[in-house]
């Protein structure tokens, strides 16, 4: 008789304490299943993973059939997976198993039922939320305290105190002006801002009696400086000068309409040219063509990477939030002018939330304590980093 | 009533787009109106291209100056649209899992009329409307860099650090530089005012201009700028 | 002196033009003939993008978003062209995506290329998938973060989403252990930081690849929210030669291909174009100084 010697080598433990809990303040369909290891390797082989498993019950019309299907293998020394993309109208259970060289070993016991629940508010975006809420406070108590009479002081822009001026040179000049609102869409602030000053513009040149000429990039935006425009001359008083075929969509495509635009004005040499809005690689085309024809120009974007070449080749230049104060300070209205000052006091206590960063980071890098590691710590942890 | 309707809209869509990032229950709303947003922005798009027709049209037919360029415009326009609309060129069936449908290869693709527009056409002309900006930078540095003052100076230094420490010719100027004044080496300068002036400055632009956002849209918002529409005053 | 000083204040800027165009077009016919490329040496942020990929198993799933034009293209797509490659020799499988309508094309001449032409032995669906385009520019950021299908539902050839094995495990863009924009302006890699990167909280990461105009713009994210940053065509040259050298150490008699030495070479042009700015403005600046002499001795 000859002895077996070959041994049976025993699948791996499941882990115990398998639990599955909604995540709190999601947007729903998101479960963190956890689970406590067993001795890990009993059988000898090294653990490689866990296999989380999900209760899926099929309904036919006379059977109802339990099956298990799997969400995700994780690696052994992660005891926690957020399974995500469950459906909301019913409980979900899962178990968990673990995997080794061997294959699957036994499933743990089921967890308890849990719902994926959609809770009220996601609450990862707390602080965003928190910040919005901070600076809506401070632009409309600001807005109403302009109402009830309280005087706001704003610096002078000099961009937007030229305004009149280069409108005035268009007229004496007998040349048209060039307004062109950026290159992008009505659902881009700049676009709207835009569209703003356009408005402001638009009356004044009515008023002299200028030409003013909108060549726009998108069909949408077209529409809405054809309003704003014929508004303006309405409101001054001269809607029949009023022309709507010199506001007119030229194309989508970025470097087609700054070809057309930059044309145009060689061939009719406007004496005032304004950007105002969203622009990208054909703002440089742009101002050096203007320059080249010696025009008068003021621009005005919150495209930081664009903000150069403006600078170097317009007259004048709106700087970011200066192109959005734009509105306010050329109507001179106590409600808008209210917002500006709201927008201070959000500026006031970002710079200071800076200056506080800065002073503990530099402190906890020079002299370590854990007092200062704590505050910088509960800093960064509030404001969501 | 002609500027209320549309100040309710954009007061109303845009709540709705600020409450569908923060509550649950109301994510659909964003994406609601944000459809809205693009089927509205493409049916102006016929509004768009009919004026470009007639403009266009008008100015051909009056013979007015420069009606070459417009009745160029408009030859290019019809014949794009007649060759991309009808799929010239393309392969009745080039995709087998949809061989029962006939044309249902992509208008672009290889052998259409619509693709050799975009390969020998688009693509030539966009690349050089963008190779004209190293002329127009070349023609704005020597017009626009002067020595004015003292942030005029610290500009130009900056410039040339970043010049040169962007090309070899930093690794030429400055290499031989020993280890211990590396930092000095064109090349690590610039580097080092990227990330450290340039992030500093660009950091509060941005900061600057968040907050212009916000106030603009909350203006908007809540009814008190209407200028948007139309001075009316 | 002086009619030097003359010629230079009333200089026509078409000599500009012409000098700029010599002084690229020299470097580019000296480098088409010779083949020689200038040395580069990598900075902390292209190297960050090259050790992120590196750093990858084989086998992980990257999002390539082509969110550029053919504009732009002289700046991306040798950056494209290397990431690909790197992507490909790790053995990553790809999925390529458009946020521009007209990135599909640039997709499709990439794959083309560098798979298609060096890698035949990948499998379309398998081992890469092209997705195409997708309108919507932050909508499509803002469904991927939730459901991926939804954004994308069918590939560019017709499969659907669901089919497709090289998009197996991946519910939500979060899934990506690594994404790679290649960007040229709206939308681009600002806006993957602002929708997908904050909104996950930080855990996902990115590395992008953009153009020298936005380059500063990103610094401000680098290297928090953006991992790395492949900046201009510098960037693009540097990220090249470390993908080139680390490839060229598993096979040093391998001769280099010239569509991956192609930033490399545009540095040569972009070398004499930088030289003749900074001569432009030093005579600008002569003749600056020299009309305020004349001014400041008019005037006493």
């Amino acid at each position: 008789m000859i002895a077996s010697s070959a041994s049976v080598i025993a699948a791996p433990t499941p882990p115990s304490s398998v639990t599955a809990t909604d995540v709190p303040w999601d947007s729903g369909g998101s479960v963190t299943v956890s689970w406590i290891s067993s001795v890990a390797g009993s059988n000898g082989l090294v653990q490689a993973q866990w296999r989380i498993e999900r209760r899926e019950i099929i309904n036919d019309q006379l059977t109802a059939e339990i099956v298990w299907i799997k969400v995700a293998d994780v690696p052994a020394d992660q005891m926690s997976f957020d399974a995500v993309k469950l459906a909301l109208d019913h409980a979900h259970v899962f178990r968990v198993s673990a995997v080794d060289a061997q294959g699957v070993g036994s499933p743990s016991s089921e967890s308890a039922p849990v719902f994926a629940a959609r809770n009220f508010f996601v609450g990862t975006k707390i602080q965003l939320f928190l910040g919005i809420l901070i600076v809506s406070a401070c632009v409309i108590i600001c807005i109403l305290r302009a109402r009830a009479g309280h005087p706001v002081k704003i610096r002078r822009i000099a961009a937007l105190d030229a305004v009149d001026e280069a409108v005035g040179r268009a007229t004496e000049m007998g040349r048209s002006i060039l307004f062109v609102a950026g290159i992008q869409d009505m659902d881009n602030i700049q676009t709207v801002a835009g569209i703003t000053v356009l408005g402001h513009v638009a009356k004044t040149a009515a008023e002299y009696d200028a030409t003013i000429e909108v060549p726009t990039s998108r069909s949408l935006v077209m529409e809405a400086a054809r309003e704003a425009v014929q508004a303006s001359y309405m409101a001054a008083g001269r809607s029949d000068s009023y022309n709507q075929d010199l506001i007119r969509y030229i194309t989508d495509e970025q470097f087609g309409f700054v070809a057309y635009v930059s044309g145009r004005m060689v061939r009719e040499k406007p004496a005032t040219c304004f950007y105002m809005g969203c622009f990208f690689a054909e703002s440089l085309i742009l101002a050096e063509t203007g320059n080249s024809i010696g025009a008068i120009q003021i621009a005005g974007t919150a495209e930081s990477s664009q903000l150069p070449f403006f600078v170097a080749a317009c007259d004048y230049t709106l700087i970011g939030e200066e192109f959005f104060a734009a509105s306010a300070y050329l109507s001179r209205e106590p409600d808008q002018m209210g917002s500006l000052k709201g927008q201070d006091f959000g500026k006031l206590i970002a710079g200071t939330l800076i200056v506080i960063g800065a002073v503990l980071a530099t402190c906890v890098a020079l002299w370590p304590t854990s007092a200062m590691s704590s505050a910088l710590s509960f800093l960064k942890g509030a404001l969501g980093s | 009533m002609k500027r209320l309707i549309p100040m309710w809209i954009a007061i109303i869509a845009g709540f709705a787009m600020l409450f569908s990032a923060f509550f649950p229950h109301t994510e659909s709303w964003g994406e609601v109106f944000g459809n809205i947003f693009n089927v509205v922005a493409a049916i102006a798009f016929v509004l768009g291209a009919g004026s470009l027709a007639k403009i266009n049209l008008a100015k051909v037919s009056r013979r007015d100056a420069g009606w070459g360029y417009a009745a160029i415009t408009l030859i290019c326009f019809a014949v794009t649209l007649f060759v991309g609309l009808g799929k010239i060129g393309v392969h009745p069936n080039p995709n087998p899992q949809f061989a029962a449908l006939a044309w249902s290869g992509e208008k672009n693709s290889e052998g259409s009329v619509f693709g050799w527009i975009y390969k020998y056409g688009l693509v030539p002309i966009t690349s050089t409307m963008f190779a004209l900006l190293a002329f127009y930078v070349a023609s704005a540095a020597f017009r626009a860099f002067r020595a004015k003052n003292i942030e005029a100076i610290l500009l130009l230094s900056t410039a040339f650090i970043i010049l040169l420490g962007r090309t070899f010719a930093g690794v030429v100027l400055t290499g031989w530089l020993p280890e211990w004044a590396s930092g000095l080496r064109l090349e690590n300068l610039s580097v080092y005012i990227m990330q450290v002036f340039n992030t500093a400055g660009n950091r509060a632009i941005i900061i600057g201009i968040a907050l212009g956002v916000a106030a603009t849209s909350l203006r908007i918002l809540l009814g008190v700028d209407r200028s948007w529409m139309g001075s009316r005053d | 002196m002086a009619r030097f000083i003359k010629i230079l204040e009333t200089l026509d800027r078409r000599w500009i033009f012409l000098a700029m165009a010599i002084a690229v077009a020299g470097p580019i016919i000296y480098i088409g003939i010779t083949g020689k490329t200038l040395p580069e040496k990598s900075t902390p942020a292209a190297s960050a993008v090259y050790n992120a990929i590196e750093a990858l198993p084989a086998g992980s799933s990257v999002l390539l978003s082509f969110d550029f034009d053919p504009a732009s293209s002289g700046e991306l797509t040798p950056m494209a062209t290397s990431l690909v490659h790197q992507c490909a020799a790790r053995g990553l499988k790809m999925i390529f995506i458009a946020l521009w309508p007209l990135g599909p094309q640039m997709i499709d001449e990439t794959i083309k290329k560098v798979i298609r032409a060096d890698y035949p032995n990948l499998i379309e669906d398998v081992d890469y998938v092209n997705l195409g385009f997708q309108s919507g520019n932050e909508s499509v950021m803002k469904v991927m973060l939730t459901d991926f299908a939804k954004a994308f539902p069918i590939s560019a050839s017709g499969s659907a989403v669901s089919t497709i094995p090289a998009l197996r495990g991946i519910a939500r863009v979060g899934d990506f252990p690594l994404i790679i924009t290649i960007s040229a302006g709206y939308p681009g890699a600002k806006e993957w930081i602002q929708y997908v990167v904050s909104a996950s909280g930080g855990k996902v990461k990115i590395v992008t690849g953009c153009t020298g105009v936005q380059t500063p713009q990103l610094y401000a994210y680098y290297p928090v929210q953006l991992t790395g940053m492949l900046g201009a065509i510098k960037g693009a040259a540097e990220y090249e030669s470390l993908v080139n050298a680390s490839l060229a150490s598993k096979d040093p008699s391998a001769v280099v291909p010239a569509k991956y030495l192609e930033a490399q070479r545009r540095m040569g042009p972009q070398l004499g174009a930088h030289l003749l700015m900074v001569s432009l403005i030093i005579l600008g600046n002569i003749a600056f100084f020299a009309q305020r002499r004349e001014k400041a001795r008019v005037n006493s």
